[in-house]
């Protein structure tokens, strides 16, 4: 089978949208002529012209606002925030406008939207361009939250999201851009459906993003020692898939989340509450939760891998699970 | 700027249907028929009309939190209106929006809203889509000077700069920032001298004056849809109304209030129709009285609708929720 990278998937999925729908247009920081940070937009301006591929000032707010205008108009833009932390500057268009204008017009207005950007840690690029805020984003009603952890799952879903009518955040995660995976040639992945990555009997591992290949790592570790560990990526936060991980949690009875993002009030949070709610009987162990710590995340090498969860912190936590 | 007489009467009772509109929206408000405050317009019409006027149908218009004279001088339906400010079923938004939340797509009418400052990037952004599906259309983005000072107005407008494109960014400087007087929020006297920045025409109008308006936007809109890009026109006037409605009134003097009463846009207008033999005296009485009366029946049909089902509140947050996997949005 054919193997790209994350970067390559994204891009492919950006050029079969493109290519099959004209109202498709690209707008960010870098996105045209020098193709994107993260090359995930390479050669685009070359082959869709400078209509449909747009270098936009370093205007967070009017990006994601341009994006809601050219929406509302029919035109279903992709805009590109470079790194996840500047999209605080286009929250508002985001939260209060985006999120919001289907609901409160009854209907009259929607906007397909997609927001790609790319967060987390990793890279020494310190505590303003390595958050994860997936969070803030799944607690506004009437925004989808996708995180996809392979090049498949980036393909087939951005692919999905420009099609969507709805408002999508697209999370990317810049230490995935150029690992390698399958290209299963699939057309559209599902919105809202989580893929169970790794199937196992003893724990459920939910993790996102970068997290999930991780989580994957100390799965095979925990299998050597004899403990079969289902791994799930929920893949979109919201809609939050809550049917898979409860079906794998009622099997293995045992649950750890691992997320990059802090710990308070991150995505964890969520489902932990979802599986309590629904499972509380059938638990042989308090949900746990392996988050990122609760600080900005710090710039020396000595620091960054410190406050995310590692392998090592996965393997613990399910080979020791109480 | 003179303009003919069919022209000249029908701006006039479009003035007269968003004063009426607007008053009756503060009375609504006092009988505690709106569950949200109103944001009168009272003051400022010749704006909305004299905008409205130059605009052609297709072209499309942004709003504000003060919203409601655009919408009447687009000409919505004031009945789906009124039911809007009070939260009915029948209302624009079906009750779910209110006055700072509608949309009224087959007028060309995008939305009012309520972040001051947010519809700027969005006009934008709908002038870029403009110019890539219906070259001929030409997007009109209402602000007020407090927007003015925003960072979306800054990057906004810039984008409209860079890209030429066919939008007439209206500055409505009515004096008052909510209740910052503007001379205290702005350096410059004027809001139209900042369009020099980015590369677009600016000009400063006398708001009050609705040919004025009508004469510039006509300039303004023509050079948008030929092709000659952005502009910045600001309008000056005055909020004889308050910021909202149940707002104490302490941060003016009664007597800026009476003097600018004096200037009353429709007043201006009123006097300028008799004096050019426009219309007599009771002609303008009938029409008046015929707007009024119309405006009245508007909210007696709006009055009676019924309200929103209660379990309508828990739909449509979302485009065909049903598709979106087996989650629960």
């Amino acid at each position: 089978m054919k193997m790209v990278t994350y970067a390559q998937a994204v891009r492919s999925a950006l050029i079969e949208e493109m290519d099959r729908d004209p109202s498709v247009v690209v707008l960010g920081e870098d996105v045209g002529t020098y193709g994107g940070v993260f090359t995930a937009t390479r050669s685009l301006l070359e082959r869709y012209g400078a209509d449909r591929v747009i270098d936009t000032p370093i205007s967070e707010a009017a990006i994601a606002g341009a994006a809601v205008g050219m929406a509302m108009c029919g035109l279903r833009p992709v805009a590109e925030i470079m790194y996840e932390d500047f999209v605080t500057i286009s929250l508002d268009q985001l939260v209060n406008n985006a999120a919001k204008m289907h609901y409160m017009f009854d209907g009259m207005v929607c906007v397909p939207l997609v927001l790609r950007t790319q967060c987390g840690s990793g890279r020494g690029s310190a505590a303003q361009h390595s958050q994860s805020l997936e969070s803030w984003f799944a607690h506004v009603p009437g925004l989808i939250v996708i995180m996809p952890s392979t090049p498949n799952d980036a393909r087939g879903l951005l692919k999905s999201a420009i099609r969507n009518d709805n408002p999508v955040i697209f999370i990317e995660h810049k230490m995935l851009y150029f690992t390698k995976g399958p290209d299963t040639g699939s057309e559209c992945l599902p919105i809202g459906k989580a893929d169970v990555k790794r199937v196992g009997s003893d724990i459920t591992v939910i993790a996102t993003s970068w997290m999930v290949g991780r989580a994957l790592e100390a799965a095979e570790l925990a299998a050597h020692e004899g403990v079969s560990v289902e791994v799930i990526d929920p893949r979109t936060l919201r809609p939050f898939d809550t049917e898979t991980v409860l079906a794998s949690v009622r099997k293995t009875r045992r649950a750890v989340i691992v997320h990059e993002a802090v710990r308070f009030c991150g995505i964890g949070a969520e489902i932990s509450a979802i599986i309590t709610e629904n499972l509380f009987h059938e638990l042989d162990m308090p949900v746990k939760r392996l988050c990122g710590s609760d600080v900005p995340i710090p710039y020396s090498a000595a620091l960054e891998p410190h406050v995310v969860p590692t392998v090592e912190d996965i393997h613990s936590a399910v080979t020791a699970p109480t | 700027m003179q303009i003919n007489a069919e022209l000249s009467l029908s701006m006039y009772e479009d003035l007269l249907r968003c004063r009426y509109v607007e008053e009756k929206s503060l009375e609504l408000f006092t009988e505690g028929l709106t569950p949200g405050r109103m944001h009168p317009y009272i003051g400022e019409e010749a704006i909305a009309v004299g905008t409205a006027a130059a605009m052609k149908p297709g072209d499309l218009a942004v709003s504000t939190h003060r919203g409601g004279a655009h919408l009447v001088a687009l000409k919505a339906d004031i009945v789906r209106v009124f039911a809007e400010y009070m939260g009915r079923a029948t209302g624009y938004s079906a009750g779910r929006g209110g006055p700072m939340h509608i949309s009224v797509p087959e007028i060309g009418f995008l939305c009012t809203n309520g972040i001051v400052g947010s519809g700027i990037p969005i006009a934008v952004g709908a002038a870029m889509a403009c110019r890539r599906t219906s070259p001929e259309k030409v997007v009109i983005c209402f602000f007020g000077d407090g927007a003015a000072n925003t960072g979306s107005f800054h990057e906004g407008l810039n984008m409209a700069g860079i890209w030429k494109l066919p939008v007439v960014f209206v500055c409505e400087n009515n004096g008052y920032a909510e209740t910052l007087p503007v001379g205290k929020g702005i350096a410059v006297q004027n809001v139209s001298s900042r369009a020099a920045g980015y590369g677009i025409s600016g000009v400063t109008i006398d708001g009050n004056d609705v040919e004025a308006v009508y004469a510039e936007m006509s300039d303004a809109i023509r050079r948008a849809r030929e092709g000659g890009g952005a502009s910045l026109v600001e309008a000056k006037t005055y909020r004889i109304g308050q910021h909202f409605s149940g707002e104490s009134n302490h941060y003016r003097t009664e007597g800026e209030v009476q003097t600018w009463k004096q200037r009353d846009p429709i007043l201006l207008f009123r006097e300028k129709l008799l004096e050019r033999g426009l219309a007599v005296l009771s002609d303008l009485s009938d029409l008046e009285d015929a707007v009024r009366d119309a405006v009245e029946q508007a909210v007696r049909v709006a009055k009676d609708a019924r309200f929103p089902d209660p379990e309508t509140a828990l739909r449509g947050v979302y485009r065909d929720a049903q598709t979106l996997g087996t989650g629960t949005p």
